[in-house]
């Protein structure tokens, strides 16, 4: 099935380039924001023993990684359907 | 048994196992040799491409750099594993719907310029070769530590496996075999760690036994102990690094755009059968490659703290070499641990300031850590086993990559068009075995600079390939002229900032000589900045891409038709 006009083609690209920017900040600001910029900042708070920001910086910036991609996979494969463009 | 047997047994074991499998899967055409006929599991995909991911490096060097690096350590943690976000969101679904083989490919038919693939060809020819001779190198030290044979002849045997399963199975035999090699490179990682987590605080999980307090019921929690330990040795707190906030933003940003340019990486996506498949492997791939970078920084905190109480002893006063536990005397038989007496008391002591009498090469920090804790000796043999399978499997994808740009970029696309398909694989394979004697060569003799090397092929993976394929599918109007100026500016910019610091003037390479306080470890991200900007530049003087070109780009941002990757 290919897309149903014109407009549906646009609008899909414009939502996939909208989620793909949402991810990319959340991927920003767990990464270089909470690991480097302000990691001296959240150092102050401790978080089941570790200090918070070494924590973003060695652990917790991997598990948000991996959680965006799943966010991606199942909100494009969501998009794909709406739009009638999946593949089954 | 002792450790020697063991090893022999449980490394000979996973090597039958690989073989076998070779076998197996053989490749009958070039599209099974080149993508796996396009049809691998998303699971199993993901595996191979966590096993083709995280090479030797990740497996022996990286919780030893971090053990070593503390908080700065982070860079190579966030690094990786960021880079694979971009690379999985912003790469992979549209040169997977691209539906071509390998990234000079895309790069050559986007921007319809012979140059401009014939540039990305002898990249990606060179990042790869950078690779594997590093891999080639892990592996010679694994077996020469292990099985007790010279470097040369382990370096010899991992090739002669190396090339059985590469030229005989080609990408599907290299997939299922990788599968294998993930299984057993994690557990191998895991054991270990579970063990000295229970050990030091009763916690099963290395990721939370990590920050728990110790299981002495002295209620201290262990990164506090270990933070304390390094200050009175004259290091840096742990939790804290020594590099500039600058420089790690950039380091960790070009390594982050590296990888996600790294050729070997990147055909992983086309192997799998449709685009929602691709995006499924990818996000099962990171989840398996987040288990071993998580387990890494808190494997590299306990090594710290065993290694520092065993040497220095519990009341830090320095212990005795005469009564020094076997893996000190057996690493120093390799050269990668050295004492030498100074104060002349008969005492080991290793601190950060003039107190130290030690010298630990931090490359041994994860083969010698389950004999620093004591554990039993299959421990022992299965991280020698792990060892290998990382540096096999990295080296198996990247060995497929060079063997591809050769047969497939060079002679087909360039050189001899009229190619059978039959005489192209033969060639595919003749370049796989050229490329393991040229990679051997460089496992037995290293040149001196390979960590200089590695951090150039990332500088020049951020600075040419991420910026060329980012425009390519973002840009429906960038122009062969553009793209290919950005490219070479880029890789200009960034490999003569790292050739003056690294060869031509190592002297002068400190944070006050460095443009902005950044490394030349970092240069790659300004070098990718440098790139985007002469390409957006030589763009607006020039024209558009033409009409079939912003076709093809349209038709790459939309899943349907996404059919099985193809010849052409």
């Amino acid at each position: 099935m290919a897309f149903r006009n014109e407009e549906d083609k646009k609008a899909y690209w414009s939502e996939n380039l909208a989620l793909l920017a949402k991810l990319l900040v959340v991927w920003f600001i767990v990464s270089f924001g909470a690991g480097i910029l302000f990691v001296d900042i959240l150092n102050e708070i401790q978080f089941f023993g570790f200090k918070l920001g070494f924590w973003f910086a060695q652990q917790g910036s991997i598990y948000v990684f991996v959680a965006l991609i799943f966010v991606y996979m199942a909100k494009m494969n969501a998009m794909d359907k709406r739009y009638g463009v999946d593949e089954e | 048994m002792d450790v020697q047997t063991l090893t022999f047994i449980i490394v000979g074991a996973s090597f039958a196992l690989y073989i076998a499998i070779a076998i197996w899967a053989r490749a009958g055409s070039t599209n099974d040799f080149y993508v796996a006929g396009g049809g691998v599991p998303p699971v199993m995909n993901g595996m191979a491409t966590a096993a083709d991911w995280m090479s030797a490096a990740s497996f022996i060097s990286m919780a030893g750099l971090i053990s070593f690096m503390g908080y700065d350590g982070a860079v190579y943690l966030m690094g990786w594993t960021g880079g694979y976000v971009l690379l999985a969101l912003c790469l992979a679904p549209y040169l997977r719907k691209f539906g071509k083989f390998t990234v000079p490919d895309f790069i050559g038919d986007r921007y319809y310029s012979q140059t401009a693939r014939t540039v990305a060809v002898f990249c990606a020819i060179f990042v790869c070769f950078t690779y594997v001779a590093g891999q080639m190198r892990g592996v010679g030290v694994v077996f020469s530590r292990f099985l007790e044979v010279d470097i040369v002849s382990g370096v010899v045997i991992g090739m002669v496996i190396v090339f059985f399963y590469t030229v005989l199975g080609g990408m599907k035999g290299i997939t299922y075999t990788q599968v294998a090699q993930y299984c057993v490179m994690i557990f191998a990682y895991i054991v270990p760690a579970v063990f000295i987590s229970m050990m030091v605080t009763g916690h099963i999980l290395p990721q939370t036994g990590f920050g728990a307090t110790l299981a002495d019921g002295s209620g201290v929690h262990m990164l506090q102990k270990l933070d304390n330990l390094s200050v009175e040795l004259g290091f840096n707190e742990y939790t804290s690094g020594t590099k500039s906030t600058i420089d790690v933003f950039f380091i960790t940003f070009a390594l982050m755009v590296g990888t996600a340019g790294l050729p070997h990486v990147i055909v992983r996506f086309f192997t799998v059968p449709k685009v929602h498949d691709a995006r499924k492997s990818a996000g099962y791939a990171l989840a398996f490659i987040a288990i071993l970078y998580t387990t890494a920084p808190s494997l590299a905190a306990f090594a710290r703290v065993n290694m520092i109480e065993t040497i220095n002893g519990p009341e830090m006063t320095g212990t005795s070499y005469e009564e020094a536990p076997s893996w000190i005397k057996n690493w120093e038989q390799t050269g990668l641990i050295a004492f030498e007496d100074k104060n002349g008391d008969g005492k080991m002591f290793y601190s950060g300031d003039e107190r130290n009498e030690m010298k630990v090469d931090r490359d041994i920090m994860v083969l010698a850590n389950p004999e620093i804790a004591n554990l039993p000796a299959w421990v022992i043999a299965l991280v020698a086993a792990g060892g290998v399978a990382a540096a096999l499997s990295t080296s198996a994808g990247l060995l497929l990559v060079i063997s591809t740009s050769v047969s497939h970029d060079l002679l087909k696309r360039n050189f001899m068009p009229n190619i059978t398909d039959k005489a192209e694989l033969m060639y595919a394979r003749l370049a796989a075995g050229v490329a393991i004697v040229i990679a051997g060569y460089f496992g037995i003799n290293p040149p001196g600079f390979v960590a200089q090397v590695v951090a150039f092929a990332f500088g020049l993976a951020a600075s040419s390939f991420f910026p060329a394929i980012i425009m390519g599918i973002f840009s429906k109007r960038m122009n062969d002229k553009g793209a290919i100026a950005g490219m070479i500016s880029g890789i200009a910019f960034t490999a003569a900032y790292i050739i003056y610091f690294k060869f031509i003037n190592p002297a002068a390479n400190t944070p006050d000589n460095w443009w902005f306080g950044i490394s030349p470890e970092g240069i790659g991200t300004l070098g990718m900045m440098v790139n985007f900007i002469v390409a957006f530049l030589v763009y607006k003087a020039t024209d558009e891409a033409p009409e079939e070109i912003q076709e093809l780009v349209e038709s790459i941002r939309y899943p349907k038709g996404a059919g099985e990757a193809s010849a052409h």
